[in-house]
């Protein structure tokens, strides 16, 4: 077999210019893979957020020629009454949903990391809430907490828990409290199947040392097993924020943000101001409204997964 | 030997709570199904017990497909999954493997970027993304979303697939390179196969989220013939204050199926693949 000399694969400074030379340096090779994705990301991610920062300081609508106007939009929305309502919308929305599929995915984690017949087939149908498309899966939410005949209704009657049912998505309270359940409920699997992976990671010899020394079933879990995941759980939690921050289709399909505004997001109010009413300057305003609290988050995860 | 004791315990400690978890889960979609082959007598009565079926139908699913757009649909969100499955599967393969295995000039700036695309969410770009596709006069074509859906899927695809290239041994790619292979030649006749279950799974997971986008859809689609399936369900099946629950299962039911076979298929890699960025094996 002809095995051609080392010096052939690399170019070695003072080698005649060649095409294939050219190409086989690190940083032109690297650059060429790159370039189309790098392209691609500065023209439809990069430039939209920064035409986003420059739409939300103009006063424009639809078909028409914006007006630069500096931060009025952003003065109009702290004056209004409705954007502080969305702005509490948003953090009891992320924080009540944060800790039920924690604490929800976590006990999913310490059933699921017992060893059974049929535990692949178990976590196959346990993630199935998050890989369905979430619109189509509302759509069965919606039926279930129809005003007039949920499901859930009929339980609780017949039951004889309530007299009438109630009203899920028509009342201010209730409809977050659904809307809570319906985001718990299909994000609580990835909760589950991600600390689920964190937790096979831990040897059977730790848990039989602590064992051994006396622990109670408690202080395993506090001592042995909540440290060792402590990192996935972070992680986890961390993305989960970010990605509910950003949640849109559940909250348009369930409530559409009402009843008045009680369920409105930052997303799906600024849908309605920046599509639906076509106040393109002003829509980019309140989708902006979320950036501050997303850059801590997103800064904070870079510097823990960097220490990591 | 099992003990009585022992089967309370482990009912208590696995199977009630099993059974909990599972219930809860799956319950929209057994209600999906039912819901989908009951006739409308029985689904807008509250006096008949909805838990099960008692006649069943099947003319919500003959509906759907003969009065509605909901093939048309199917063909859209397959055609639009596939297409942008497969560009965002290359372009993030290309992007992982210099990232993850070369040395070059701005290489630490290009990581930063991609994990700042991945987590910008899609609310913060759809207002200025709409103008933008107005601009380039590509409203109520399918080519809007092909070019948008990218932009969640890439930088996800990367950041997936440079944990895969990093696991590759250099000296396997170092030998092939002596024996004469260019740097495109052992990324593709080495890196590559060797990380065949880290593009499967960037695969899978792009063909579920590309199949679940919505908002660009509902912007950028108002068209009938050229919506996706969770689009077109939502916007043309509810219509007014008149529910057809029947008929919104029925495509609820039929729009989920194509996700959850592949998945069946691939559960392994697409755990795999949600696990890989937090968990360190």
């Amino acid at each position: 077999m002809a095995v051609r000399p080392a010096s052939l694969a690399r170019p070695v400074a003072g080698r005649p210019f060649t095409l294939q030379g050219m190409l086989e340096r690190e940083g032109v090779f690297s650059w060429l893979m790159l370039s189309p994705g790098v392209l691609f990301l500065l023209a439809f991610i990069a430039y939209p957020f920064f035409y986003g920062i420059f739409l939300s300081l103009e006063d424009r609508r639809v078909a028409t020629p914006g007006v630069f106007v500096g931060f009025a939009n952003f003065q109009t929305l702290l004056g209004d009454a409705v954007f502080w309502q969305i702005t509490r919308n948003t953090f009891v929305y992320v924080a009540a949903t944060t800790v039920l599929k924690l604490a929800g995915g976590l006990a999913m984690a310490l059933v699921m990391n017992q060893s059974f017949r049929g535990r692949n087939l178990a976590r196959a149908f346990l993630l199935l809430p998050f890989i369905v498309p979430t619109a189509l899966s509302t759509v069965a939410w919606m039926w279930i907490l129809d005003p007039t005949f949920s499901v859930v209704n009929w339980l609780l009657v017949n039951l004889g828990v309530v007299a009438t049912g109630y009203s899920f998505l028509g009342n201010a309270t209730l409809a977050m409290g659904s809307l809570i359940v319906v985001n718990t409920w299909r994000g609580m699997p990835f909760y589950g199947i991600t600390l689920l992976a964190g937790l096979q990671t831990i040897t059977p010899d730790l848990y039989e040392a602590a064992a051994i020394d006396g622990a109670t079933t408690a202080q395993r879990f506090r001592y042995v097993t909540l440290p060792i995941i402590k990192p996935v759980l972070i992680i986890v939690t961390m993305f989960s924020v970010i990605f509910t921050f950003g949640d849109f289709q559940l909250i348009y399909a369930l409530t559409h943000g009402g009843p008045a505004n009680a369920t409105h997001v930052f997303s799906t109010w600024a849908f309605d101001i920046g599509m639906s009413a076509g106040q393109l300057g002003m829509g980019a305003a309140v989708a902006l409204a979320i950036l501050p609290a997303l850059a801590v988050l997103i800064v904070a995860l870079t510097i823990y997964l960097r220490r990591e | 030997m099992v003990t009585g004791r022992d089967f309370f315990g482990r009912l208590r400690r696995l199977y009630l709570p099993l059974a909990v978890f599972l219930v809860l889960m799956l319950f929209p979609f057994y209600w999906m199904l039912i819901t989908s082959i009951k006739p409308n007598r029985e689904l807008y009565n509250a006096r008949i017990m909805p838990l099960i079926v008692h006649q069943p139908t099947l003319k919500h699913y003959v509906d759907l497909l003969y009065e509605t757009n909901f093939l048309t649909w199917t063909y859209n969100t397959m055609l639009v999954a596939i297409v942008t499955t497969l560009v965002s599967v290359v372009l993030g393969t290309m992007m992982a493997y210099p990232l993850a295995r070369l040395r070059f000039p701005g290489a630490a700036v290009v990581a930063i970027g991609v994990a700042a695309t991945y987590l910008v969410p899609q609310p913060l770009l759809f207002i200025p993304m709409s103008d933008i596709i107005n601009r380039l006069d590509l409203g109520n074509t399918l080519t809007a979303v092909m070019l948008t859906y990218p932009t969640l899927l890439i930088p996800f695809s990367a950041w997936l697939l440079m944990g895969y290239f990093k696991s590759v041994p250099r000296e396997l790619e170092e030998a092939a390179r002596i024996d004469g292979a260019s740097r495109f030649q052992a990324m593709t006749r080495i890196v590559l196969p060797l990380c065949t279950p880290g593009l499967l799974s960037a695969g899978i997971f792009s063909f579920t989220l590309a199949q679940n986008e919505f908002l660009y859809a509902l912007i950028f689609l108002a068209k009938s013939e050229v919506r996706t399936v969770p689009v077109g369900a939502i916007t043309e099946l509810i219509r007014g204050d008149v529910f057809y629950w029947g008929q919104l299962m029925a495509a609820a039911l039929l729009g989920s199926v194509p996700v959850a076979v592949i998945y069946s298929f691939f559960v392994d890699y697409y755990v795999a693949g949600l696990t890989a960025g937090s968990v360190k094996s």
